[in-house]
């Protein structure tokens, strides 16, 4: 077989910086999935981009909604979400006085549910079965099957505009690796919109990572920044004494 | 009556040896604190590691470790890492032998109400509804009665519901409630120092049978 091997190494992927990455690519209105748990693995940058852009009603799939002024939350901050969809967003109050006043709409799935709604975005499929949420207000006006004494719901896939993922390292073809448990909804996230833009903390030349240990092929990644400043925040700093 | 550490340690007995365990926020928590040294226990946290650790000696924090409950944890030379997809994928799959959860409302017929309050903001169900349908066996720690005395352990549940008919076990501040299997109805079989059966009666409206 005679398989093509590059001549070169391909840059196109690789873009300066948060704000140029995202050009071209925002409208008001758009469905944005932003990856992260809590403050762990968001995309600091991007997210500090999308909020300068001042682009508006969003419909931002998150599994949380980030705190006070600090990810999302800076985006709630601007007026800038018209709908949330996640599964826990009890860390922000201005998220719960904008939910209250009726500005905004949230819709909440269950954390695995949300998940799996994702990848089965990203991988082509239009629905599944769980028993998660069945007898509860999550089941209410969907479709559901009873299978072997236990009742199944549909929830359908989830597909967005765009994604921003946040990896620890990254190079020119888009591969990405995360880092402990900043990975989280990063990856199901990466394979579910038009358009992913990753931003990493380490752009490394293709050949540094190992083939094996790539946790995101670069087919799903269309743009890659490397980070120019992480804060990451801690929002719970537990530790314990040594002896 | 039993202390928090004490419903934790009474909640530990339950997690044998080689159990993979995921545990809830609150008291649940504290369940880690109180496991036989003998047993090797695997933590799954649902953001997306098995093999959890204590919490990180000062100045060793990393905030690429956190748990569900976004506090700051250590790893262990068994740590695994993954996607939200494959925790919850090892949940929804039966893969985690036991979980520990706190509640609002336990119902006679097994129904938990965990997650929201009609009327207050509602923060979201996280991870409670997955664990819920998919783990092999639910361990409730909750306090016996709410703030205002009023039962919590139920007929049925008045709040919306976590998840129908998935409680095995009850551990609150005054006794344990178990039961064989889903189809059958709650036993008392164990009560807490200096309580009696009557005073746990006075404080439940479930029907339960007494089996101590």
């Amino acid at each position: 077989m005679n398989a093509p091997i590059a001549s070169s190494i391909d840059q196109r992927k690789i873009f300066p910086d948060a704000v140029v990455a995202l050009q071209g690519l925002l409208r008001d209105g758009m469905t944005i999935m932003s990856g992260g748990f809590g403050l762990c693995g968001i995309p600091e940058n991007l997210l500090i981009a999308l909020r300068d852009s001042a682009v508006k009603n969003l419909t931002v799939i998150s599994n949380n909604a980030g705190i006070d002024d600090v990810g999302l939350g800076m985006l709630l901050k601007n007026h800038q979400i018209k709908k949330m969809i996640s599964s826990y967003v009890g860390e922000n109050k201005e998220f719960e006085r904008q939910y209250l006043s009726g500005e905004l709409q949230i819709e909440f799935n269950p954390q695995g549910t949300l998940a799996e709604r994702i990848r089965a975005g990203g991988a082509g499929i239009y629905g599944f079965y769980t028993r998660t949420g069945a007898g509860t207000s999550v089941a209410q006006g969907k479709e559901s099957r009873e299978v072997d004494g236990h009742t199944y719901i549909l929830e359908t896939g989830l597909t967005a505009d765009v994604a921003i993922v946040k990896a620890w390292r990254g190079d020119s073809e888009g591969s990405l690796v995360y880092r402990k448990t900043a990975r989280n909804f990063n990856p199901m996230m990466a394979t579910a919109a038009r358009v992913t833009v990753a931003e990493v903390e380490e752009l490394v030349p293709v050949g540094t990572l190992d083939p094996d240990h790539i946790h995101t092929p670069g087919i799903y990644v269309q743009r890659v920044i490397q980070g120019a400043h992480y804060t990451k925040h801690i929002e719970q700093r537990t530790v314990r004494k040594r002896n | 009556m039993w202390s928090r550490e004490q419903m934790a340690t009474r909640a530990a007995q339950e997690l044998q040896d080689g159990f993979y365990v995921n545990l809830g926020i609150g008291i649940p928590t504290l369940v880690a604190n109180f496991i036989q040294p003998e047993h090797h226990i695997v933590l799954q946290s649902e953001n997306g590691m098995l093999g959890m650790g204590p919490f990180p000696y000062e100045g060793e924090e990393d905030a690429d470790l956190i748990n569900a409950g976004k506090q700051c944890i250590s790893q262990l030379p068994y740590s695994s890492f993954f996607s939200s997809a494959d925790s919850f994928a090892m949940i929804r799959g039966g893969h985690i032998d036991l979980s520990v959860l706190g509640a609002m409302e336990v119902a006679e017929n097994g129904d938990l109400a965990n997650w929201m309050v009609p009327g207050k903001m509602i923060k979201g169900m996280g991870g409670a509804m997955d664990l819920v349908a998919g783990v092999k066996r639910v361990v409730v720690v909750m306090e016996h009665v709410a703030k205002d005395g009023s039962a919590k352990f139920k007929p049925q549940c008045s709040l919306p519901l976590t998840g129908a008919n998935v409680v095995d076990m009850l551990i609150t501040d005054l006794a344990v409630f178990s039961r064989p299997n889903r189809q059958s109805g709650f036993e008392l079989t164990q009560l807490a120092p200096a309580v009696t059966i009557d005073d746990v009666i006075a404080n439940t409206t479930a029907a339960f049978t007494i089996k101590i």
